[in-house]
């Protein structure tokens, strides 16, 4: 059996609160899972999930209250882990007095690297992020978006085996964030894992072949996003344009909203076919149909009202 | 020095250049000069002592200044902008992360006092004084400086890896004072009959570096020769006490959570 590229066990974090700093808060609350080698991992949950508590950890930047972990068979504190691991930190921030090309020098040296490879690697990497133009530009005069693209290089920049993101698409526009993804898919072309954490349900559901889903430290379920978030479909949602002069069917002009020129409408997932049905029949013209699927946040909410609610019956119980 | 350690250490050097931290030995340069030429003026005779005492002691404060408050922030700055989470991934160790970053500043400290002392040179041909053999002594000088700076700074970088960079400037300024007056604290203990204060002043004067020791401006102003065996044994101390800072700063900071 092949050794898993990343293996988690029981970690927990817990935190000293207080002035005294005698109360504890509990970041991260035994969390044990396994990432396979070549598997893009989505890490999902709300904010102060404990996701970024445990990318921390992997790294090495605090250390855990208890448990452990190992990528690729190397402990977390070993530091021939580093060689094969490449990390994106959220809100990534760097030397601001160098420019993108100097940062990515800088760090390549750590890898030892001699001058010829480290200028042609961070040329590459450069023109990968999409910043070949701005790569003599000091980093203090980056926006965001280009911050995070200068965070993607550094974090790829040596060809890491396992490759840990700490929510990527932040702060990136809509083709920065497709550039992100068509990274994240190459790496795993490349036989590469990547670990990345996020909030957001499409790019887990379009990128990753299994997720975890962490709610208030603790591991709320692991498996394949359509298994774990894309839970039930509520109904289904039809965007539609009425015949002028054809009056809509009564049972669906009742429940039909107007959005300008159209209409939308949402229906039982049974009685799609019907509502189709009775639209031809008024010569409706179709604009799309879709499933209507609770927002990542409703089942942040869900899954943490469940967590509180068994919480509060198992205090019950023990009363 | 080579490896991780190096590579930190080659760039916090280009951090204090591109902070235009050197930009002030220029002035400093300007200041030595104009200095000479008032003090030529109204020190006949004098000068020498003069413009070697005012010289070796701005170079003294400069360095402090910059070894305190440049070196107080080497590990919290990087905390604070949270540059050290990329860093900190790469195969780089906590503990060649500070000694890169302790030899970065003390490569910065020597080119600043490498530069000033050459202000200082040319105030002193400036007069038309003629450079004799005794001007060996401030050469000697100018080197216990640096060791005193060598020692601020492990110190500097010592407070900054547990707290902040206001405590931990009060925490190096507090000791450097300390320091400066060890031998006095050990004589008053020997004074007094209390042995619980002669106990606690002979533990402050073997725990606190003596500074004093490093001062040989007096000596270099007046043209005094200075034996070998301080430089050694100078030499020696600064080398013993900076590593064992050293080494608690990094098993203090092996050891730290960054949030």
């Amino acid at each position: 059996m092949s050794t898993p590229a990343i293996e988690i066990l029981g970690l927990t974090k817990d935190y000293p609160t207080g002035f005294w700093r005698k109360r504890m808060r509990r970041s991260l609350d035994n969390l044990t899972l396994q990432v396979e080698e070549g598997e893009i991992f989505g890490f999902l949950g709300p904010n102060g999930a404990g996701k970024t508590t445990t990318l921390k950890l992997l790294m090495g930047l605090i250390f855990p209250t208890s448990g452990t972990a190992r990528v690729r068979g190397w402990a977390m504190d070993d530091i021939r882990m580093h060689r094969e691991i490449g990390y994106l930190p959220e809100q990534p921030y760097f030397y601001d007095y160098l420019t993108a090309r100097e940062l990515l020098d800088y760090y390549a040296r750590f890898f030892g690297y001699g001058a010829a490879e480290r200028r042609e690697r961070v040329a590459r990497f450069l023109e990968r992020v999409g910043l070949a133009e701005a790569g003599d530009v000091q980093l203090r005069k980056f926006s965001k978006g280009m911050l995070q693209r200068a965070g993607i290089a550094q974090a790829i920049l040596h060809d890491p085996q396992v490759v840990f993101l700490d929510e990527p698409m932040s702060g990136l526009d809509p083709i920065g964030q497709r550039e992100v993804r068509d990274i994240i898919l190459e790496l795993k072309q490349h036989g590469r894992t990547v670990f990345f954490s996020t909030h957001i349900l499409s790019d887990a559901e379009m990128l990753c072949d299994r997720v975890a889903v962490l709610v208030g430290g603790k591991l709320r379920g692991v498996g394949s996003p359509g298994e774990i978030v894309a839970i039930e479909v509520h109904g289904m949602e039809i965007l539609f344009e009425a015949r002028e002069g054809r009056a809509l069917p009564a049972d669906l002009a009742g429940r039909a909203a107007k959005i300008g020129a159209r209409y939308r409408i949402e229906v039982p997932e049974a009685g799609l076919y019907s509502a189709l049905e009775q639209l031809r029949g008024c010569d409706a013209r179709i604009l799309s149909v879709s499933p209507v699927r609770p927002t990542l946040e409703d089942y942040f909410l869900r899954v943490a009202g469940d967590g509180r609610a068994k919480a509060l019956a198992e205090e019950a119980g023990t009363r | 020095m080579s490896g991780a350690p190096g590579v930190v250490a080659v760039n916090t050097f280009r951090e204090a250049v591109r902070d235009r931290v050197l930009y002030n030995l220029v002035f400093f340069a300007l200041v030595m000069i104009g200095a000479a030429i008032l003090v030529g003026q109204i020190s006949i005779g004098i000068e020498r002592l003069v413009i070697v005492n005012l010289g070796l002691s701005a170079i003294s404060i400069f360095g402090l200044v910059m070894a305190v408050f440049i070196g107080v922030g080497l590990v919290s700055k990087e905390m604070e902008k949270r540059t050290l989470y990329s860093l900190l991934a790469k195969p780089i160790r906590r503990w060649e992360f500070l000694a890169g970053k302790y030899a970065g500043l003390l490569l910065t400290l020597a080119v600043n006092t490498s530069f000033m002392t050459l202000g200082l040179a040319a105030a002193l041909f400036y007069v038309g004084r003629p450079f004799v053999r005794s001007d060996g002594s401030i050469v000697i000088a100018v080197y216990f400086i640096l060791l005193e700076l060598a020692l601020v700074t492990a110190l500097a970088l010592f407070f900054s890896c547990f707290s902040s960079p206001m405590l931990s400037t009060l925490f190096t300024l507090g000791i450097y004072v300390t320091g400066i007056f060890a031998g006095d604290i050990r004589g008053f203990g020997d004074l007094t009959r209390n042995p619980a204060v002669k106990a606690a002043t002979k533990l402050i004067y073997y725990v606190v570096p003596n500074f004093h020791d490093f001062n040989a401006i007096a000596a270099a102003a007046h043209g005094e020769r200075i034996p070998f065996s301080l430089v050694w044994q100078n030499t020696l101390y600064a080398a013993l006490y900076v590593t064992l800072v050293l080494l608690a700063a990094s098993a203090v900071f092996s050891r730290r959570n960054l949030k």
